[in-house]
């Protein structure tokens, strides 16, 4: 999409017309969550985060991939990072995130594990066909944005008869996360903002019960200003009326069916499993397992990996965080035992972690 | 020669003098260096710029430059942003053992051109060749040494509030390039490092405006590193506007689909200058007339409100802060 098309999204006199008329609606607090973390950067480094109305509650959900990937997955892979034999490849996101005792992968890499930073999973076919003699194996974190690419890497390398690839399948599903969030009543939110890129493979209607059954509003949204803004002023409207609807925004890119080919090839790849949250816990088929067909591709199983619950950091309070209890400051390790620079958990080490982007850009 | 860098090259026998005469005089030789002494002669007076910076980009080779032009761009500028006219410079070559000859070639004579652009002589070098695996190809220090020509030289820590806050032209235009060729990433459009010699311009600007507080060029972190560090040491707040800021098309594509900012990208032949607003005019008019500056534009202001902090003033007319790089960028997962 050209940037000059894009413009169109970001008219400051637009933005300026709904916030005022917001500024003139809201009759209440309004807490909205915003699922993914690429629209809690899009919030702040637009601006937008200090000229909301301060009666919207502006609430960073679970929906950042790294965030949410659980510690006793973080460990499995940074296990396996440095064994011989292995080239471990993952997306840059990971490198940072901490597992027990203060490991990630960069001080893996300067201890000599082989790590390698790629842009796309098919990258990793081609380092598995450069390294013959070792396994490669990608670090599949992500939701059903990178999942179906993953599923056409491996239906590729099967193809091609690479057998040197293995992926450690991490992938989690966005809509039981948040029926988990919504059944949970000490979560108090009126609506939310919906990730854009995952609805783009899954359409709109997996999150129909998001009205159905607990009558709160949910608008697929895309990530410029004005995209936000009228998501967020829509929501204004419904409440006041009484209705909950769940609408798609960002019909530039999200069809109603979302992109039936991406998903033929993710579930002829992975079955809908259980999975564990950082901070939320176990959500039923929230995860995505590698079917029986192509284990031949799955490090879980042939490391004998076991992915199990366990207390979280000491003071850490990434989980109230991602369901949208506390805001990161309230958290009493922020900015003191908690930075970027050193993060004590993954909501500060991600760019798109809602810790990371309070301490990036918030003035006050 | 042989077609290869061999361990021999770096022996200090003959293969050494071989490959100085043969490849590093051909290209860098003037008086000074052609005396092949143990130490140059120089005659150096009053108050003196030095600078050094070793070179370790990968790859060597990218468009709009290489190593070795980055290796006399990167010290000169940093002299000249102390307001000095770039005199001297040195270079040391550490080589893998390996290294094709042409590479080396194409990078010696770069680094001609780039000197002889500069103005500036090489006076004293150095070459080592080590083994395979010890060092990534090539890596180059250079050192550079110049004559002040203002006083008080421009310094990081002299911005004062309510100084205007210019950038000679667009940024990110290396940090993308260099990171796009590494990753053999195609973008649609194409793009370029900016690498260039800038003390022509620096010179002429201080010449004519000496009360110019601060000169920095904002190489690796970017913009954004830079000019925190400038509030810090200062201890001023700079309110930059986000619409003014230039970024090319191209990289702003670049970096979107990487996930990029192109504010944390490294530059390599732009400057920040900060001086006071009565001053700011008369400086882009210098800087426009120079190609190097054609595209200079004023940024933000210097004021006393968040100080030691940068705050960006959004298209929309939101404030947010804009802190220091952490770590290196890292392209996201979706
Ligand atoms: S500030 Fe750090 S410790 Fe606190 S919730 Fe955020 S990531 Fe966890």
């Amino acid at each position: 999409m050209s940037l000059e098309f894009l413009q169109k999204f970001r008219d400051p006199d637009m933005c300026r017309k709904i916030l005022d008329k917001m500024e003139s609606e809201l009759d209440r607090d309004l807490r909205f969550m915003e699922v993914c973390g690429t629209h809690t950067v899009a919030i702040f480094q637009s601006g937008l985060r200090s000229l909301l109305p301060e009666r919207i509650v502006h609430l960073s959900g679970p929906g950042c991939p790294v965030c949410v990937t659980h510690e006793s997955e973080v460990n499995a892979f940074l296990d396996l990072a440095g064994r011989a034999g292995i080239i471990m490849a993952t997306f840059g996101d990971l490198m940072r995130v901490p597992g027990d005792g203060g490991r990630n992968l960069k001080k893996a890499t300067a201890d000599g594990a082989r790590v390698k930073v790629v842009y796309s999973p098919f990258d990793t076919l081609k380092l598995a066909k450069e390294n013959p003699g070792d396994l490669v194996i990608f670090i599949g974190v992500g939701f059903e944005t990178t999942a179906p690419t993953i599923a056409a890497t491996m239906k590729m390398a099967r193809e091609q008869g690479v057998d040197n690839l293995r992926i450690l399948c991490f992938h989690k599903t966005v809509p039981p996360a948040l029926d988990a969030l919504l059944s949970d009543e000490a979560i108090n939110i009126d609506g939310f903002i919906l990730p854009g890129h995952v609805s783009a493979i899954i359409g709109v209607k997996p999150y129909d019960f998001i009205a159905e059954k607990y009558s709160k509003s949910a608008v697929v949204t895309g990530f410029e200003p004005l995209d936000i803004l009228q998501s967020l002023m829509q929501m204004i409207d419904w409440r006041k009326k009484g209705e909950a609807h769940v609408v798609n925004n960002y019909t530039r890119i999200v069809g109603a069916n979302g992109n039936q080919k991406a998903l033929e090839i993710m579930y002829e790849v992975f079955e809908p499993a259980d999975a564990l949250w950082r901070g939320i816990g176990l959500i039923p088929g929230s995860g995505l397992e590698i079917r029986p067909e192509w284990e031949q591709f799955d490090a879980k199983k042939e490391f004998g990996i076991v992915i199990k619950d366990c207390p979280p950091l000491k003071g850490c309070k990434c989980g109230d965080i991602l369901k949208g209890i506390k805001q990161p400051n309230e958290c009493p390790l922020f900015g003191k035992a908690c930075t970027p620079a050193n993060p004590v958990g993954p909501c500060m080490v991600s760019t798109e972690g809602s810790c990371a982007a309070y301490y990036k850009y918030k003035l006050d | 020669m042989s077609d290869k860098v061999l361990l021999d090259y770096g022996s200090g026998g003959r293969a050494s003098q071989r490959l100085i005469s043969e490849l590093f005089l051909k290209y860098l030789g003037n008086d000074e260096l052609n005396r092949l002494n143990d130490a140059a002669e120089l005659s150096v007076s009053g108050r003196v710029a030095m600078s050094t910076d070793s070179f370790t980009v990968d790859p060597i080779f990218f468009p709009g430059g290489n190593i070795g032009s980055l290796a006399v761009h990167g010290t000169v500028n940093d002299v000249a942003m102390m307001g000095a006219i770039p005199r001297y410079i040195t270079c040391a070559y550490i080589i893998e053992e390996g290294l094709p000859m042409d590479d080396l070639e194409r990078i010696v004579s770069a680094m001609g051109e780039a000197v002889k652009t500069a103005g500036v002589t090489v006076v004293s070098g150095d070459t080592k060749v080590v083994p395979k695996g010890a060092v990534d190809k090539i890596f180059i220090n250079t050192t550079g040494i110049g004559d002040i020509i203002v006083d008080p030289a421009p310094s990081g820590d002299a911005a004062r509030s309510g100084d205007a806050v210019l950038i000679s032209g667009t940024i990110g235009d290396h940090g993308l390039t260099v990171l796009g060729t590494r990753e053999g990433l195609d973008f649609e459009a194409k793009v370029e490092s900016d690498s260039a010699a800038l003390n022509h311009l620096l010179v002429k600007l201080v010449r004519e405006l000496p009360e110019v507080h601060v000169l920095r060029d904002p190489t690796r972190g970017g913009l954004a590193t830079t000019l925190n560090e400038i509030t810090t040491s200062s201890n001023v707040c700079c309110e930059l506007d986000e619409n003014s800021i230039p970024v090319k098309p191209e990289v702003k594509g670049g970096c979107s689909i990487l996930g990029l900012d192109p504010l944390y990208l490294a530059n390599e032949g732009k400057f920040l200058c900060v001086l006071p607003e009565a001053h700011a005019e008369k400086a882009l008019e210098i800087m426009r007339a120079d190609p190097l500056g054609k595209d200079a534009c004023r940024i933000g202001t210097m004021t006393d409100a968040n100080p030691g902090k940068v705050v960006m003033l959004t298209q929309l007319g939101g404030k947010r802060l804009l802190g220091m790089l952490e770590g290196e960028q890292l392209p996201r997962i979706c």
